[in-house]
Protein backbone atom coordinates (compact mmCIF):
# COMPACT_ATOMS: atom_id res chain seq x y z
CA UNK A 1 0.00 0.00 0.00
CA UNK A 2 1.28 3.45 -1.02
CA UNK A 3 0.06 6.36 0.94
CA UNK A 4 0.29 10.44 0.19
CA UNK A 5 -0.33 13.12 2.57
CA UNK A 6 -1.28 16.34 1.35
CA UNK A 7 -2.98 19.96 2.26
CA UNK A 8 -6.83 19.66 1.22
CA UNK A 9 -7.15 22.48 -1.11
CA UNK A 10 -8.71 22.54 -4.08
CA UNK A 11 -5.45 23.91 -6.00
CA UNK A 12 -3.96 20.49 -5.08
CA UNK A 13 -6.71 18.46 -7.23
CA UNK A 14 -4.41 17.30 -10.03
CA UNK A 15 -1.23 16.24 -7.42
CA UNK A 16 -4.13 14.29 -6.09
CA UNK A 17 -5.38 13.03 -9.25
CA UNK A 18 -2.24 12.59 -10.95
CA UNK A 19 -1.49 10.05 -7.30
CA UNK A 20 -4.07 7.81 -8.81
CA UNK A 21 -4.08 8.07 -12.48
CA UNK A 22 -0.35 7.21 -12.57
CA UNK A 23 -0.62 3.79 -11.30
CA UNK A 24 -3.84 3.27 -13.55
CA UNK A 25 -2.09 4.00 -16.10
CA UNK A 26 1.06 1.92 -15.86
CA UNK A 27 -1.27 -0.63 -15.32
CA UNK A 28 -2.40 0.16 -18.78
CA UNK A 29 -5.99 1.17 -17.41
CA UNK A 30 -9.04 2.10 -20.23
CA UNK A 31 -9.11 5.72 -20.87
CA UNK A 32 -12.61 5.05 -19.66
CA UNK A 33 -11.71 3.46 -16.29
CA UNK A 34 -9.04 6.54 -15.62
CA UNK A 35 -11.69 9.08 -16.68
CA UNK A 36 -14.40 7.80 -14.08
CA UNK A 37 -11.44 7.63 -11.74
CA UNK A 38 -10.51 10.86 -11.97
CA UNK A 39 -13.80 11.97 -11.38
CA UNK A 40 -14.78 9.66 -8.47
CA UNK A 41 -11.15 11.07 -6.99
CA UNK A 42 -12.34 14.64 -7.66
CA UNK A 43 -15.74 14.35 -6.08
CA UNK A 44 -14.31 13.05 -2.80
CA UNK A 45 -11.15 15.62 -2.78
CA UNK A 46 -13.30 18.97 -3.20
CA UNK A 47 -15.86 17.44 -0.86
CA UNK A 48 -13.08 17.21 1.85
CA UNK A 49 -10.96 20.37 0.48
CA UNK A 50 -14.17 22.36 0.79
CA UNK A 51 -15.50 20.85 3.88
CA UNK A 52 -13.46 18.91 6.29
CA UNK A 53 -11.75 21.62 8.15
CA UNK A 54 -13.36 24.95 6.85
CA UNK A 55 -12.53 27.61 8.02
CA UNK A 56 -8.79 26.01 8.37
CA UNK A 57 -6.73 24.22 6.33
CA UNK A 58 -6.23 20.51 7.29
CA UNK A 59 -4.37 17.49 5.30
CA UNK A 60 -5.54 14.65 3.56
CA UNK A 61 -4.23 11.15 3.76
CA UNK A 62 -4.43 8.95 0.66
CA UNK A 63 -3.86 5.41 -0.01
CA UNK A 64 -4.12 3.37 -2.85
CA UNK A 65 -3.60 -0.55 -3.12
CA UNK A 66 -4.36 -2.69 -5.82
CA UNK A 67 -5.03 -6.50 -6.54
CA UNK A 68 -4.40 -8.61 -9.76
CA UNK A 69 -6.95 -11.42 -9.45
CA UNK A 70 -9.42 -9.66 -10.78
CA UNK A 71 -7.56 -6.43 -10.91
CA UNK A 72 -8.69 -3.65 -8.80
CA UNK A 73 -7.49 -0.34 -7.13
CA UNK A 74 -8.36 0.33 -3.36
CA UNK A 75 -8.77 4.03 -2.57
CA UNK A 76 -8.77 5.16 1.03
CA UNK A 77 -9.32 8.90 1.84
CA UNK A 78 -8.53 10.10 5.70
CA UNK A 79 -9.27 13.19 7.15
CA UNK A 80 -9.28 14.62 11.10
CA UNK A 81 -12.02 17.32 9.85
CA UNK A 82 -15.87 17.45 10.81
CA UNK A 83 -17.46 14.28 11.24
CA UNK A 84 -18.78 13.73 7.85
CA UNK A 85 -20.77 10.72 6.30
CA UNK A 86 -21.12 11.27 2.16
CA UNK A 87 -22.76 7.80 1.90
CA UNK A 88 -25.75 9.17 4.16
CA UNK A 89 -26.48 12.00 1.62
CA UNK A 90 -30.13 11.18 -0.24
CA UNK A 91 -29.26 10.76 -4.30
CA UNK A 92 -30.76 12.83 -6.13
CA UNK A 93 -34.02 12.44 -7.98
CA UNK A 94 -32.46 12.07 -11.74
CA UNK A 95 -35.91 11.69 -12.92
CA UNK A 96 -36.75 15.21 -11.72
CA UNK A 97 -38.06 17.75 -13.81
CA UNK A 98 -36.02 20.64 -14.59
CA UNK A 99 -37.59 23.03 -11.96
CA UNK A 100 -37.57 20.41 -9.45
CA UNK A 101 -33.55 19.54 -9.75
CA UNK A 102 -31.45 20.48 -7.04
CA UNK A 103 -28.36 21.69 -7.57
CA UNK A 104 -26.41 19.80 -4.77
CA UNK A 105 -25.99 15.94 -4.25
CA UNK A 106 -24.57 15.42 -7.79
CA UNK A 107 -21.05 14.94 -6.96
CA UNK A 108 -21.10 11.71 -4.00
CA UNK A 109 -24.02 10.13 -6.74
CA UNK A 110 -21.43 9.96 -9.05
CA UNK A 111 -18.83 8.50 -6.91
CA UNK A 112 -21.33 5.90 -6.14
CA UNK A 113 -22.29 4.70 -9.33
CA UNK A 114 -18.43 4.75 -10.46
CA UNK A 115 -17.44 2.60 -7.72
CA UNK A 116 -18.14 -1.15 -6.56
CA UNK A 117 -17.96 -0.66 -3.09
CA UNK A 118 -17.54 1.90 -0.82
CA UNK A 119 -17.86 2.36 2.85
CA UNK A 120 -17.35 5.44 5.43
CA UNK A 121 -15.73 5.11 9.08
CA UNK A 122 -15.35 7.30 11.74
CA UNK A 123 -12.66 6.29 13.97
CA UNK A 124 -9.96 8.06 16.19
CA UNK A 125 -11.63 11.46 15.08
CA UNK A 126 -10.86 10.84 11.05
CA UNK A 127 -12.86 10.15 8.17
CA UNK A 128 -12.48 7.13 6.34
CA UNK A 129 -13.86 6.95 3.28
CA UNK A 130 -12.34 3.36 1.40
CA UNK A 131 -13.70 2.55 -2.34
CA UNK A 132 -12.64 -0.25 -4.60
CA UNK A 133 -13.10 -0.42 -8.22
CA UNK A 134 -12.54 -3.69 -10.49
CA UNK A 135 -11.03 -2.67 -14.07
CA UNK B 1 -10.43 25.14 -19.65
CA UNK B 2 -11.01 27.87 -22.39
CA UNK B 3 -14.62 29.36 -23.29
CA UNK B 4 -14.57 30.60 -27.02
CA UNK B 5 -17.75 33.32 -27.43
CA UNK B 6 -19.70 33.72 -30.72
CA UNK B 7 -22.58 35.79 -30.56
CA UNK B 8 -25.23 35.87 -33.40
CA UNK B 9 -28.05 38.28 -33.33
CA UNK B 10 -29.56 36.84 -29.94
CA UNK B 11 -27.29 33.43 -30.34
CA UNK B 12 -24.94 32.63 -28.31
CA UNK B 13 -22.70 29.81 -28.89
CA UNK B 14 -20.64 29.11 -25.96
CA UNK B 15 -17.21 26.83 -26.95
CA UNK B 16 -15.78 25.00 -23.91
CA UNK B 17 -12.63 23.50 -24.51
CA UNK B 18 -10.80 21.41 -22.29
CA UNK B 19 -12.33 20.17 -18.53
CA UNK B 20 -14.64 21.78 -16.78
CA UNK B 21 -14.19 20.91 -13.26
CA UNK B 22 -14.59 22.35 -9.82
CA UNK B 23 -11.57 24.30 -10.25
CA UNK B 24 -13.07 26.07 -13.31
CA UNK B 25 -16.93 25.48 -13.05
CA UNK B 26 -16.96 29.45 -11.29
CA UNK B 27 -15.30 30.80 -15.00
CA UNK B 28 -18.27 29.32 -16.57
CA UNK B 29 -20.88 30.55 -14.07
CA UNK B 30 -19.39 33.94 -14.13
CA UNK B 31 -19.49 33.91 -18.64
CA UNK B 32 -23.00 32.98 -18.52
CA UNK B 33 -24.06 35.77 -15.83
CA UNK B 34 -22.31 38.54 -17.94
CA UNK B 35 -23.25 37.40 -21.56
CA UNK B 36 -27.13 35.96 -21.21
CA UNK B 37 -29.06 39.55 -21.00
CA UNK B 38 -30.48 39.11 -24.57
CA UNK B 39 -30.01 35.94 -25.50
CA UNK B 40 -33.29 33.98 -26.93
CA UNK B 41 -30.70 30.66 -27.96
CA UNK B 42 -27.44 29.49 -26.13
CA UNK B 43 -25.50 26.50 -28.08
CA UNK B 44 -22.75 25.18 -26.09
CA UNK B 45 -20.40 23.64 -28.16
CA UNK B 46 -19.19 20.77 -26.31
CA UNK B 47 -16.70 19.07 -29.00
CA UNK B 48 -13.50 19.98 -27.34
CA UNK B 49 -14.66 18.89 -23.55
CA UNK B 50 -13.39 16.07 -22.35
CA UNK B 51 -14.46 15.51 -18.89
CA UNK B 52 -16.91 16.96 -16.56
CA UNK B 53 -17.79 16.77 -13.11
CA UNK B 54 -21.06 17.98 -11.15
CA UNK B 55 -19.34 21.37 -10.40
CA UNK B 56 -19.56 21.92 -14.19
CA UNK B 57 -23.39 19.88 -14.28
CA UNK B 58 -24.37 22.63 -12.14
CA UNK B 59 -23.13 25.26 -13.83
CA UNK B 60 -25.05 24.20 -17.04
CA UNK B 61 -28.08 23.38 -14.94
CA UNK B 62 -27.66 26.75 -13.74
CA UNK B 63 -27.83 27.48 -17.54
CA UNK B 64 -30.76 25.98 -18.40
CA UNK B 65 -32.81 26.78 -16.08
CA UNK B 66 -32.17 30.64 -16.80
CA UNK B 67 -32.48 30.04 -20.47
CA UNK B 68 -35.54 28.05 -19.87
CA UNK B 69 -37.54 31.29 -19.09
CA UNK B 70 -36.00 33.49 -21.95
CA UNK B 71 -35.15 31.03 -24.71
CA UNK B 72 -33.69 27.70 -25.35
CA UNK B 73 -30.51 26.06 -24.79
CA UNK B 74 -28.81 22.68 -26.33
CA UNK B 75 -25.58 20.94 -26.06
CA UNK B 76 -23.82 20.26 -29.64
CA UNK B 77 -21.50 17.86 -30.69
CA UNK B 78 -20.59 16.13 -26.97
CA UNK B 79 -18.21 13.73 -26.32
CA UNK B 80 -18.40 10.07 -25.77
CA UNK B 81 -17.40 10.67 -21.87
CA UNK B 82 -19.40 13.64 -20.86
CA UNK B 83 -22.17 12.06 -22.67
CA UNK B 84 -22.18 8.93 -20.03
CA UNK B 85 -22.35 11.55 -17.59
CA UNK B 86 -24.89 13.29 -18.72
CA UNK B 87 -26.70 10.06 -19.29
CA UNK B 88 -25.71 8.90 -15.34
CA UNK B 89 -27.11 12.22 -13.69
CA UNK B 90 -30.15 12.49 -15.59
CA UNK B 91 -29.18 15.39 -17.40
CA UNK B 92 -29.30 13.93 -21.09
CA UNK B 93 -32.86 13.84 -20.27
CA UNK B 94 -33.37 17.53 -19.26
CA UNK B 95 -31.49 18.91 -22.01
CA UNK B 96 -31.52 19.29 -25.97
CA UNK B 97 -28.71 17.71 -27.20
CA UNK B 98 -27.36 17.43 -30.57
CA UNK B 99 -24.91 14.82 -31.33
Amino acid sequence: MEKFTIEATLENLPAVTEFITSSLEEKDCSIKIIMQMELVIEEIYVNVASYAYRPNIGTVTIYKSFEDTPPAITVTFVDSGTPYNPLEHEDPDINAGIDARQIGGLGIFLVKKNVDEISYERKDGQNILTFKKFF
Amino acid sequence: MEIKKELNGTTLILKIIGRLDASNAQELTGTLNSSLDGVKELIFDLADLKYVASAGLRALLMAQKRMNKQGSMKLRHVDETVMEVLEMTGFADLMTIEK
